[in-house]
């Protein structure tokens, strides 16, 4: 019936891939979306050349929320760190395959935000709303 | 505050007619079933005129102009206080005192009254299912002062427990500050009754009243209760407008809130004298628009009859409530019907709030969906979140049929 609950976004939330936690973990890093109680937690292993091995995610949330965590660590897995660093808005956009109003996009902005903050350091994460702006 | 059975019928197309925004469509060709009006209510007409003609015709700051069009606006800014005065049944329209909103009204009791009588080890009793709004004020308190909180509890079924209630009032509270209706469960709380107990207890008694006042009729004196907050955007005023009803001799005793114009009687280079309440308590240049629109509103709900409007929003909760258990895998929070009123609570399995909520939207019904500042209460039943659908005057179960349809929209998508 409607774009925003695309058949890859449902089978993402039902089935995700990616849910879990590392441990040991190079890096770990959570936030959460206060509007709706969006909550993610990133965790990663990196290699010698600074490239992600493993990656997954856990936390509780809407499906855009969820759908859009599994899909980023999905494609993070392999990459190196500056080029994640690189990774924005539209990026996640493009994984999901939708457009999204702005309180929706809060949802799908949280685990980049997330994965800006591990990646970055607290310094540098922009907040969701300028994620969202961005 | 309860529910009178015998109440006249309320006619709805009627009311439905006095608000504009209730004949948009939500998209094209989409109904608009409008159920959040306890986040906050539409406004009829009567109330946006109001305010336009102040604005057209009557608009000059209040209080100590000499010119007609400033005597204008100080009669319809204090006209409005009497008429909010009456709604609550306050003995003197003194003893209201306009806020921000329901959040700055206990607020300004937590700062002035509780700074000036509170001290480390005292007791502020509150209960579980507070709205943050009479819940973080009473934290900042602690955290500055050392009082103590403690919390009437909230069963299983989402009533408050009242027998847990004479222990906690041995321990000897100050204050004893709760909801007369939890803007989660619809919860209506024995409000006369927990304001006797306090008071047998020798503590004062505040009600939040930001979901009771808009659905149910109040009367402070015949509560006797001292302290009362609610908003105006939920009752069919304007925003950027609240209301602290208190007992004349307490707020007397009261040092000020803010500090600045309006509120003093002197004013040297090093000290002042505050001015005589209310003014003492309202700072600054007020919302004399929206106090003028609040007027109006309490004039529309006093014409429709709060004996009614109670009635009514029963038979939509009762009606909605019948409805929402046919959905299978839906789940209500809070009690009965019986305990009950103006909104419902629910989570469906397998489907989070926000997707709820989003896919209702879709469907032409505004609901709410997210913790609705009652965190701890969400906690309390091992639920991050809830979709709420809320119902006021001008509501119709057609538009709760509009809801169970959406609700099975979601069921296909998520099911
Ligand atoms: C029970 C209760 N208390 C307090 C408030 C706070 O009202 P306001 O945001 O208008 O200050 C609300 C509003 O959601 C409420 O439902």
């Amino acid at each position: 019936m409607d774009d925003l609950y695309r058949e890859v976004i449902i089978d993402r939330y039902q089935n995700p891939r990616f849910r879990g936690e590392l441990d040991p973990h190079d890096y770990s890093y959570q936030d959460d979306n206060p509007v709706c109680g969006d909550h993610v937690r990133i965790d990663l292993r990196v290699d010698e050349n600074d490239t992600i091995t493993e990656a997954k995610f856990s936390g509780e949330g809407c499906s855009i929320s969820q759908a859009s965590a599994d899909l980023l660590v999905e494609k993070i897995t392999g990459m190196k760190l500056e080029d994640v660093r690189q990774l924005g808005k539209a990026d996640v956009l493009e994984l999901l395959g939708i457009d999204l109003g702005p309180v929706r996009l809060k949802c799908a902005l949280l685990s980049l935000k997330v994965l800006k903050g591990g990646v970055y350091g607290l310094d540098d994460v922009m907040t969701l709303d300028e994620l969202a702006a961005s | 505050m309860t529910i009178s059975p015998q109440a006249g019928p309320l006619d709805v197309d009627k009311i439905r007619a006095d608000f504009p925004i209730l004949h948009m469509e939500a998209s094209p060709g989409v109904k608009l079933a409008y159920l959040d009006s306890g986040a906050s209510s539409q406004k009829p007409l009567a109330v946006i005129e109001a305010m336009n003609t102040y604005y057209r015709s009557q608009n000059a700051n209040i209080h100590r102009a000499v010119y007609t069009l400033g005597e204008v606006a100080t009669e319809a800014y204090e006209a409005a206080r009497a008429k909010v005065a009456k709604f609550i049944n306050a003995s003197k329209p003194r003893e209201i005192i306009f806020t921000r909103n329901a959040t700055e009204s206990v607020n300004l009791v937590a700062q002035t009254w509780g700074r000036a009588n509170l001290k480390e080890g005292d007791l502020v009793l509150l209960t579980e299912m507070e709205h943050h709004a009479n819940l973080v004020p009473w934290q900042m308190l602690a955290a500055e002062k050392g009082i103590r909180l403690e919390f009437i509890p909230v069963t299983e079924e989402g009533i408050l427990d009242l027998a847990a209630l004479p222990a906690l009032l041995e321990q000897k509270p100050k204050l004893v500050s709760f909801t007369a209706m939890s803007n989660v469960l619809g919860t209506i709380t024995p409000a006369a009754e927990i304001v006797r107990l306090a008071h047998e207890a020798s503590a004062l008694a505040m009600i939040d009243g930001a979901q009771s006042v808009p659905h149910l009729p109040t009367d402070v004196q015949a509560l006797d209760v001292d302290f009362l907050a609610f908003s105006s955007h939920k009752m069919l005023g304007p925003t950027g407008l609240g209301v602290l009803y208190g007992k004349l001799d307490l707020l007397n005793a009261m040092p000020p809130f803010m500090g600045g114009g309006d509120m003093i009687k002197r004013v040297e280079l090093r000290s002042f004298t505050t001015n005589e309440v209310p003014q003492k308590f309202e700072a600054g240049t007020p919302a004399i628009a929206e106090v003028v629109g609040l007027g109006a509103a309490v004039d529309y709900l006093m014409a429709v009859g709060m004996d009614a409007v109670a009635a009514y929003d029963h038979e939509l909760t009762a009606y909605a409530l019948e409805r929402l258990e046919e959905v299978q895998g839906l789940k209500v929070f809070g009690p009965g019907i019986e305990h009950k009123s103006s909104n419902a609570s629910f989570t469906f399995e397998g489907a989070h709030p926000h997707d709820v909520a989003e896919i209702l939207n879709r469907h032409g019904v505004a609901t709410r969906a997210g913790h609705h500042c009652a965190m701890p209460l969400h906690n309390k039943f091992g639920i991050p979140s809830t979709t709420r659908a809320s119902f006021y005057l001008y509501n119709t179960k057609e538009e709760i049929d509009q809801l169970i349809e959406a609700l099975y929209k979601v069921k296909e998508i998520f099911g």
